[in-house]
Order: structure tokens, then sequence, then C-alpha cells
């Protein structure tokens, strides 16, 4: 049995986020995921959007901590090194009979404390966006709209928590939760994970570890959302994020450049039973690109390079507030409940991990550790490296020369990185969302064997063992004429 | 700074047969780059044969083909580099391109030409390209990936299979894969025709009995970690699915063979004019850019059918390249 001050269940974007502020004080924190890497479930498919915060009711934990985490994701993402970029977002009305609504909009936007927002006329947005409609009736700027990667946002969480102390666990799914006299035993099968207190950011399973220690049932939707992603050559379409004012049509899809230089456009919207159904659909496919074409009618459908789909964690609320489900349990003191982490999510994860750890402060006070490391840095980056920088790298490793993916210009030297820093890569998948290999036109048809590979030569393994991305997974299937004519 | 009279950029056929072309016509300072640490490019993993019935009037595998030209280069003394990747070019006021490089003994290397041929090849489509629904598990592959595990790694994809697409890359791996062991399932075809080679058909799907379905396509890749199976369906003559003909196969792995695309990062990056339809660069008659001094060759230019025809193709970038040089 292993004890702990801490253990949290999930290592998302909010789970990491949370133990790195955790991380801060005199305590041990565990982390468990029951996937093989990080940033397996809602955290890797999503819009990657840092949104301003207008979108969330007035007075609710959604508004406040969305409005905060937009502010605080600037300096973090120097402090943590992170790609982030404020392009700024609109919100297009298509009816006059609908501009009271950007209004409305406005207003709440304003109520929750986003600053400079303002609506534009048509022309003042054509002249922001050429590519935008001319079926418009105005539009609402927010200037702190923003874009992040939400892979490396939450390395960085991640990282930056095992530096300072934090123990992530993978592949340890939690069977059962026991209350006992330390607090709660975690129990994941045959392993028991004790501790003082349990942070349940399991997002769209929140609702199963909640309901281990509570009789006051919560359920969780699965809210599918599927993606189209487009070619760089297609990254300047939109500067923006735009989104779409909820209309008789739907709740709209956005289109907005990634901060990697592509182009994205999504999601839908399907509430599903199945809390692994990632699939996506020809029907989704083709719903993506026809809403998207109400905001920019010549979009390319055929730059497609990738479609994915995520599920967001909507907590199925009987009361209707539709709000993050955050706070320690009146009948389990000790477990924490972050649930129903949907958008904004991803905005509000600094602002989350700051408020979590300020109830578990309050309720498990201990100092303050000294020697905290507040910063990361990234691992180096060719592609955005000048000559200079390059060279230097290549002085520093030969292996930074070695370009492994041709699509994203990234090289050995990085691969290596993303294996040996902490948390490290040990799957394809895991290469991918740290370095980008994989992630381009190609989508990895000619970079894999070599990933493949570096991966078996870094972790000691044999090719034939290393996955995509769980157990499961595995990319090759043993070796020729093993069972020939 | 490093200075040629031709920059070759890329040592697989095409750049290969342009180096050589070019160091006949006359122009001795040329310089080869490859990326990887062989010359020869794809060819070192098409161990098929049906290579070299034009240029040389025999039957060669890829390897030997590619050995055939790697000889002569090393015999008539072209000069070239090896694991150097170019990164960048630029054309200077002089209209003599600066080419920036790397390896790893080098570190970043500037090299300026009054000439460059472009022949970095092309790579595959891949499933997003296709808008294939379904999951994402591992077992899906590119065939020309498939065909290094198998035939540079002696490693297998799979067991059971699928191909999605009947070019000649698919074809030949349906072959590859049923002599290596594997259970090679069908070859869907989205089109009424393969567009595959005759032979191809012949030698390597009705010689081993595996089964062609034309007018088809997967509508749904499934499995969770690993594929499980996929869904075909008929498609219509506008290429769309058509309801009720939708049946599912079990299989561990989905090839693509759904087409190549050429690979014009550095001539985008260049500033040369792309053809919308061959996804390669405009050129002239002389095989020139619309960039003076800019060639380009093999299937960086559009994609050949045969290996035969890259060569004889980028002999002549070589020839033109020359003129240009001595011209200036």
């Amino acid at each position: 049995m292993s004890r702990y001050d801490v253990v949290i269940v999930g290592a998302g974007v909010t789970g990491c986020a949370i133990a790195r502020e955790l991380a801060r004080g005199q305590r041990n924190i565990a982390v468990l995921e029951k996937n093989a890497d990080i940033c397996e479930g809602t955290s890797k498919a999503n819009s990657g959007i840092v949104h301003a915060g207008y979108d969330a009711k007035e007075g609710t934990l959604k508004a406040k901590l969305n409005v905060r985490g937009n502010e605080m994701m600037e300096e973090l993402s120097k402090k943590l090194d992170f790609p982030f970029r404020r392009n700024g977002s609109l919100v297009l009305c298509f009816n006059e009979e609908d501009l009271p609504k950007l209004e409305v909009l406005k207003d709440r936007g304003e109520k929750n404390g986003v600053k400079d927002i303002q609506i534009l006329s048509p022309e003042k947005v054509w002249e922001m966006e050429p590519n935008i409609t001319h079926d418009l009736a105005g539009a609402l700027f927010a200037p702190t709209g923003g874009i992040v990667c939400p892979f490396v946002m939450t390395e960085a969480f991640a990282e930056n928590a095992a530096v300072n102390g934090v123990e992530f666990y993978f592949e340890k799914k939690v069977t059962s939760i026991e209350k006992s006299h330390e607090g709660f035993k975690v129990i994941c099968g045959d392993e028991i994970f004790e501790a003082k207190a349990v942070i349940n950011a399991a997002g769209v399973y929140a609702d199963e570890i909640h309901n281990m220690v509570s009789d006051k049932k919560i359920k969780i939707v699965p809210r599918r959302g599927q993606y189209n992603l487009l070619d760089k050559k297609c990254g300047d379409f939109v500067d923006k994020t735009i989104f779409q004012l909820p209309s008789k049509l739907g709740k709209g899809i956005l289109v907005t450049p990634t901060v990697h230089g592509n182009l994205l456009v999504g999601p839908t919207a399907e509430d599903l039973d199945d809390k692994s159904d990632t699939e996506t659909t020809a029907e989704g496919m083709s719903k993506v690109f026809k809403e998207a074409a109400l905001s920019t009618p010549d979009i390319n459908k055929k730059m497609v390079i990738t479609s994915f789909s995520g599920l967001r964690a909507h907590l199925d609320d009987a009361s209707g507030k539709s709000d993050f489900n955050i706070g320690e349990l009146s009948e389990a003191p000790g477990f924490f409940d972050v649930a129903g982490i949907e958008s904004p999510g991803l905005s509000a994860a600094p602002a989350i991990g700051k408020f979590v750890a300020d109830m578990v402060n309050r309720s498990f006070p201990v100092p303050n550790k000294t020697g905290f490391v507040e910063t990361r840095v990234g691992i180096p980056n060719m592609a955005n490296a000048g000559d200079d920088e390059r060279e230097a790298l290549i002085r520093r490793n030969p292996q930074f020369a070695n370009v492994i993916c041709r699509c994203e210009f990234v090289t050995e030297g990085e691969i290596v990185e993303a294996i040996n820093r902490p948390v490290g890569a040990k799957t394809l998948d895991g290469i991918k969302r740290r370095t980008r290999a994989g992630m381009g036109r190609c989508q990895s048809g000619f970079c894999q064997p070599k990933v493949l590979e570096i991966l078996e030569r870094e972790l000691g393994t044999d090719r034939g063992n290393i996955c995509k991305a769980g157990k499961d997974s595995k990319i090759l299937e043993g070796y020729t004429k093993e069972d020939s004519l | 700074m490093k200075n040629v009279d031709i920059l070759i950029i890329g040592g697989g056929p095409a750049g290969l047969a342009a180096g050589l072309s070019a160091k006949r016509n006359g122009i001795g300072n040329v310089l080869i780059l490859e990326r990887d640490k062989c010359l020869g490019g794809i060819l070192n993993q098409c161990i098929h044969n049906g290579f070299g019935l034009h240029t040389f009037k025999e039957e060669l595998t890829g390897p030997e083909y590619a050995d055939r030209y790697v000889t002569m280069v090393r015999d008539e003394k072209v000069p070239f580099m090896l694991s150097t990747m170019v990164c960048d070019i630029a054309v200077d006021d002089d209209g003599d391109k600066i080419v920036t490089a790397m390896n790893k003994d080098e570190g970043m290397l500037k090299i300026k030409a009054k000439a460059v041929i472009l022949a970095m090849g092309c790579r595959e489509r891949p499933r997003g390209a296709l808008s294939i629904p379904g999951t994402r598990p591992a077992g899906i592959f590119s065939a020309g990936t498939a065909q290094y595990y198998v035939n540079m790694e002696g490693r297998m994809p799979g067991k059971k299979i699928v191909i999605l697409g009947s070019g000649d890359i698919g074809l030949i791996m349906a072959r590859r894969l049923k002599l290596e062991g594997a259970e090679v399932l069908c070859v869907a075809e989205i089109r009424p025709q393969s567009g595959g080679l005759k032979r191809n058909i012949v030698q390597c799907l009705e010689d081993f009995d595996i089964p062609l379905y034309l007018n088809t396509t997967v509508t749904k890749v499934h499995g969770k970690d690993r594929v499980s199976g996929v869904t075909l369906s008929k498609v219509d003559e506008n290429m769309n699915p058509i309801e009720g003909t939708e049946r599912f196969v079990e299989c561990d792995t989905l090839l693509l063979s759904c087409g190549l695309i050429p690979e014009n990062e550095l001539t985008t990056a260049a500033g040369a004019q792309i053809d919308p339809k061959t996804g390669g660069p405009v050129v002239d008659g002389m095989l020139q850019c619309s960039i003076p001094g800019l060639f380009a060759c093999g299937n960086v230019l559009h994609v050949h059918e045969l290996v035969d025809h890259v060569s004889a193709e980028a002999e002549k970038a070589g020839a033109f390249a020359a003129d240009y040089v001595k011209g200036r």
C-alpha cells in the first residue's frame, strides 16, 4: 500500500493543473491515470480555445474561472513554456433580428469581467476577416480570446508538477474507493493508494468516481464533438476564432486557426451513452463543414488532414444550472469533486488548479515548501528556431540535425527529449502530442517507423512492444514469415 | 558558404539521374543532397521486380535499379552529401539560389548554387485526407509505411489485412503480405477501375486469389485500440456510398494506397508557383519552375507510373539545368 497526502484521479489538464498548484505545499501527491499517458481524454480532443468568458451565466463558477483562467494564461504560458496566442474572437450574428442577442452576450461578458468587448459592424468584421460571409448582421469582438496547445499545456503542468515532487502512475484505473481512518483507500485492482484527500478530476468518468464515495449520485453525459483539422496551407484563412451566435440552426460551429498554424473546424454536440465512443461519423464530418460554411463560405474541404472527436464531460444536472461542480463533499470530507469540466474547462484550467488548491489548503493546511520550481523550459522547437538557434542546438546535440518528421520539421533531438523528460512519452501518440511528429499532412506515414526505432532505443524495449496509446494498441504484429504459406 | 553550379535536392531516382546528367553535360561542380543515410530513396524498400525495362532493357528489383545509378554516380564522381536535410531555398539579387541545409557534422550550412534541381519525390495520402469515419486505432498504415516495416525491418504490420486503393503500392503490398504469411482479405477500389498497372493486378492479386472489389470503399473503421474490422460499402457514380450495401469485414489492419502527393514544402517556401492539378510546381518546356534556375523532375513534379520515366525526365532536367548554367 502506498500512502499519500493527496491522490488526484485523472491526468488531464485539470488534474495536472491541480497537481502543480498543490505541489507548492509540503505534501506527498500522487496522480492516478487509467490511460498510458497524460492528456488522453477530453484534454486531447477539444477546440484548443481560451475563451474570453462571455458565454457562461454571470455568477457561475464557469464564468468566474473562465475569466480568471484567461487572465492567467499569458503569464503562465511564458512561465511554463507552452504555445498560447491571444488572437481574439468573433461571434457572428447572421440576422438583424438576432442582433439583440449579441447585446445580451456583451452585457454578460461585461458582468463577467471580460475586458474590451465590443459589437462590430459587418464592414469592420470584413476588414478584420475578409473570408467571413457577406450574410452578416454584426459580430461581437472579444480581443482577449485566445488559442492554446492543449497537449503541451497539459504536459507543462504535469512536468512541472513532477519536478516539484508529484508522482504519476499510469494504467491505474480506480476500481473502488473506501473510507479509512486515514481518509480514503483508493483501490486500483490489487493496488491500494491511501490518502487523506482525494481529488476527483476524472473527466467523463468523474460521476463513477464520485458515486464510489457518495450516495448523492451524479451523472456525467459524454457529449461528443467532432472536428476536422485542415492543412497548414489554410492556417491563415482566418486570424480570429470565429464563433456563431447560437440560433435555430444549432449551437454553432467554430472556425479557428490553431496555435500551430492549422485550421480547425468543429465541434458537433451529440449526447452519447458510451464514454469511450470517440468515433467520427460521416454525418458529423459533413455537418461540421456545412455549418462552418455559414461563417466562412469558401472554406476548403479538400484540405482536411485528419478528423477526430472528443467527449465533453457534461454534468446531467436536474437543476439545469450546468455549472462546473467543484467542492468538498459534506458526506465525504476530504473528497473533492472537480466534475462537469466541459467548455470552458481548458480556458479555466489554470484557475481551477488554484481554486481547488485553495480549497484543499483550507481543509488540509500545510506549510509551503521551499524551493518550489515555478518555471519550465519546454522541448526545443527546431521548426520555429532561427538558423543560429538551430546551429546551437545541433552543436549541443547532433540529433537535432536529424529530421524525423518532415511535415512538421521535428528532429530526433526533440523526440529523444520528449521521451526522457519527467512524465516522458512512451507511446507514439505521446510523442505526437509532445513534439508534433506525425501531426502534419502525411499523418505519420513517413516518420512512424523512425519514431518507433527511437522509442525502442530510448526505452530499451523491442519496437514490437511499442503502442500507439494504450497497451492493446501495438503497432506491429510479429515478424515476417512467422506463418508463411 | 559553399559554391556550386547545380545543386540537386534529393538522392532518389530523380536526383541521381539529374546529377549524372548535369555532370555528363559538362557541369562538374554539382552536388546532390540526400536526407537519408544512403542514396536510392524509396527504391531501397521496393524489393519486387519490374524496374528498368525501359532504362536498362532488363527487369530489376528496386534496390538493383538504384544500385545501377549509385554505381554510376560513384564511378563518375558526382559529389553527394548524405544525412543532410534542406531547410530552405532563397533567391538572392543575382538570381543565385541560397540553400540552407543541416547535418550532424556541419550544423547549419549555406550553399550558393547557380541552379537548383528539385527531386524530393512524393509522399502518400493519409487517412485524414480520405475522411474515413470511425475510430482511430492502431493498425492503419499507408501502404508504403507497411512496405518499409516488411521489407526493411522484417516486421509485420498485421495478420488480417484489408487494402483500400488499388494503386501499385497497394497491389504490390497485397502480394508481399500474403507471401510473408498474412491473410489479405481484399483490395477495395472506390473507382470503377484500378489505378494500378495491369501486370500488377494479374501478378499480385489474381495469381494469389485476392479479390478486388471495384466501386467499393471503406465507410467505417472499427476497433478501439487496434483495428477490429472495417465496413465496406458500394459507391455510386459520384463515389458516394450507397446505403444498404454496407458489410463488415473482420481484420486487424487497414492499408491505404490512395494516391501520392508531391512533396513541395521547399518549392512553396521558395515562392515557386504550384499547379493545383498535379500538386507539383508549374514548369515550362525546360522543366523550369516559375523561378528562373529552379528545375524540377520526378515525383515532386507529378506522380509517375514507372521509375524509368522518372529517370528519363530527370536526365532532361539535368541537361536543361546545365544549359542554363552555361548560358549565364
